[in-house]
């Protein structure tokens, strides 16, 4: 494992730590999107849930990750993100 | 709020990804993967083969947390080698245990006693073994139509092996259980990033508890639980899907009063009366909807993928059939869209919760040949043709459809 851990550390100085990240689609929300969302979970659940969700059903799930996974998000971010995904990831 | 130990757990999943090849924003890359037809095209549009650390490459549908699945060619055996065994988590802070360090306690309102025992004390418990299938609740989530939200799995969350370890019913009597307790509960390492996240904590049936086949595993398939899959041990809950099957067990507590909790209510649910479910958990069953328990009768074609090119003539077809642990009685296959049935071979029987394997010789044409597949087990239950929708998307056991080109 000790082994496993240096391998590790000398591969993430040689690389950007964005490397192995989801590139989101640049639109207005995005910083949002990625400031709150990736801080515990990776941004792929995003495309991987798309592009079959509407509106009410992406709000739905940021409701979710506020009210069911404690999400700390205020609520005219969660509006901002609802927005995004709705509009880049929705249908 | 984010942990010290979540931000280790980032950097250690990237890296692993890192070294494992450079997974890129690339269509020649996810083209290449083999994801499920019908998965949602943003699956597509990002999805690599990924390589955890002791794994061969998975379809990495995630990376934090890690969620893996098997692309079909690796369930062309009926025990699923433990490098090729998918993974799913929900919370993204995966602790590494040491064995040295691991203990599991065991106690509640609902035990006579409290007691922890190590790694070694449950090794030198009787140990028994037990061939079963783990399948996450939401296997082939992705191919709901209409689509679900969730990790949006094709055909691959799930795996069978051969489960070493001591019984949950043996763990459970060196407290002694009290008369009024309903519920076993159990929580594993992993934990959530932000605090207020509800931890993943599970509870089955007392009566599913005790069964003979309930073990707490520390072996599989003759070797440590990889981590990914729950080292140092697991629970093993053989015919019920996997989300009962807590990885990196440290807490067993034994309950009077349901458990309540996110991940029992409202996750991991289903309708009641739409399934034939016959294994009841009925503590839990909150109308209109009751907890997901055993899986249902199933089939998978491993030989081929759909749209796969064959030579006219003779064509072997085969695959896995399971269920949630009546056995499989048979496996029918139709070559002309289900007008008729003829019953294939069946492989090996390694036990009723295992995949049983099953071949099918057909004669192919020119042209577009169909392949349906409907599995059989031992009360009765057959698959449908269409699906039961639901919410969650759980329990698709949809006949497959598939055409050979020749």
């Amino acid at each position: 494992m000790r082994t496993f851990v240096i391998a590790i550390a000398a591969a993430l100085i040689a690389l950007p730590a964005a490397a192995a990240e989801v590139q989101l689609k640049k639109a207005d929300g995005v910083d949002k999107v990625e400031g709150n969302c990736a801080a515990c979970h990776t941004l792929a659940y995003i495309p991987m849930n798309s592009p079959f969700l509407n509106a009410a059903g992406w709000t739905t799930e940021v409701t979710k990750m506020i009210k069911a996974f404690g999400a700390p998000i205020d609520d005219a971010d969660a509006k901002t993100i609802a927005d995004y995904l709705t509009k880049n990831y929705g249908t | 709020m984010i942990t010290r130990r979540h931000l280790l757990a980032t950097a250690g999943a990237g890296a692993a990804l890192a070294v494992s090849g450079l997974p890129k924003f690339s269509e020649s890359l996810a083209a290449s993967v083999g994801t499920s037809p019908g998965v949602p095209e943003g699956v597509n549009s990002y999805v690599t083969m990924g390589t955890l650390p002791g794994k061969k490459p998975l379809i990495q549908l995630s990376d934090r947390p890690p969620n893996f699945e098997s692309p079909i060619e690796y369930f062309r055996t009926p025990i699923t080698p433990n490098d090729q065994f998918f993974v799913r988590y929900h919370l993204a802070d995966i602790p590494e245990i040491k064995a040295e360090n691991y203990k599991i306690s065991v106690g509640g309102d609902g035990a006579n006693g409290q007691v922890e025992l190590t790694l070694d004390d449950l090794k030198k418990m009787p140990a028994v073994e037990v061939v079963a299938v783990n399948q996450c609740s939401g296997n082939r989530r992705g191919l709901s139509k209409p689509h679900v939200a969730g990790v949006e799995w094709g055909y691959g969350a799930m795996g069978c092996a051969r489960w070493k370890g001591a019984k949950l019913k043996d763990v459970l009597d060196k407290v002694g259980l009290k008369k009024e307790t309903i519920e076993i509960s159990f929580n594993g390492a992993d934990g959530p990033v932000v605090d207020k996240t509800p931890d993943f904590i599970k509870s089955i049936p007392v009566w599913k508890a005790i069964d003979e086949s309930t073990i707490i595993a520390y072996e599989m398939n003759g070797a440590p639980l990889p981590h990914f899959n729950g080292f140092p041990a697991r629970l093993v809950v053989p015919g019920w899907t996997g989300t009962y099957w807590m990885k990196h067990l440290i807490t067993i507590t034994a309950l009077t009063k349901p458990l309540t909790g996110f991940w029992m209510n409202p996750a991991y649910r289903i309708p009641i009366g739409i399934f034939p479910i016959a294994q009841r958990f009925t503590s839990q069953e909150y109308a209109p909807n009751t907890p997901i328990t055993e899986m249902v009768v199933n089939s998978l074609i491993t030989s081929h993928r759909d749209g796969a090119k064959v030579s006219a003539g003779k064509v072997t077809v085969s695959g896995m059939a399971w269920d949630g642990g009546y056995g499989i009685r048979s496996v029918s296959v139709s070559t002309d869209g289900g007008k008729s049935w003829s019953s294939a071979a069946l492989g090996q029987d390694l036990g009723r919760y295992a995949l049983r394997p099953w071949s099918f010789d057909l004669t192919a044409k020119r042209g577009a040949n169909t392949v349906m597949v409907n599995a059989t087990n031992k009360i009765g239950q057959g698959q449908v043709s269409d699906l039961i929708f639901n919410g969650a998307g759980y329990h698709n056991n949809v006949m497959q459809n598939i055409t050979l080109t020749a």
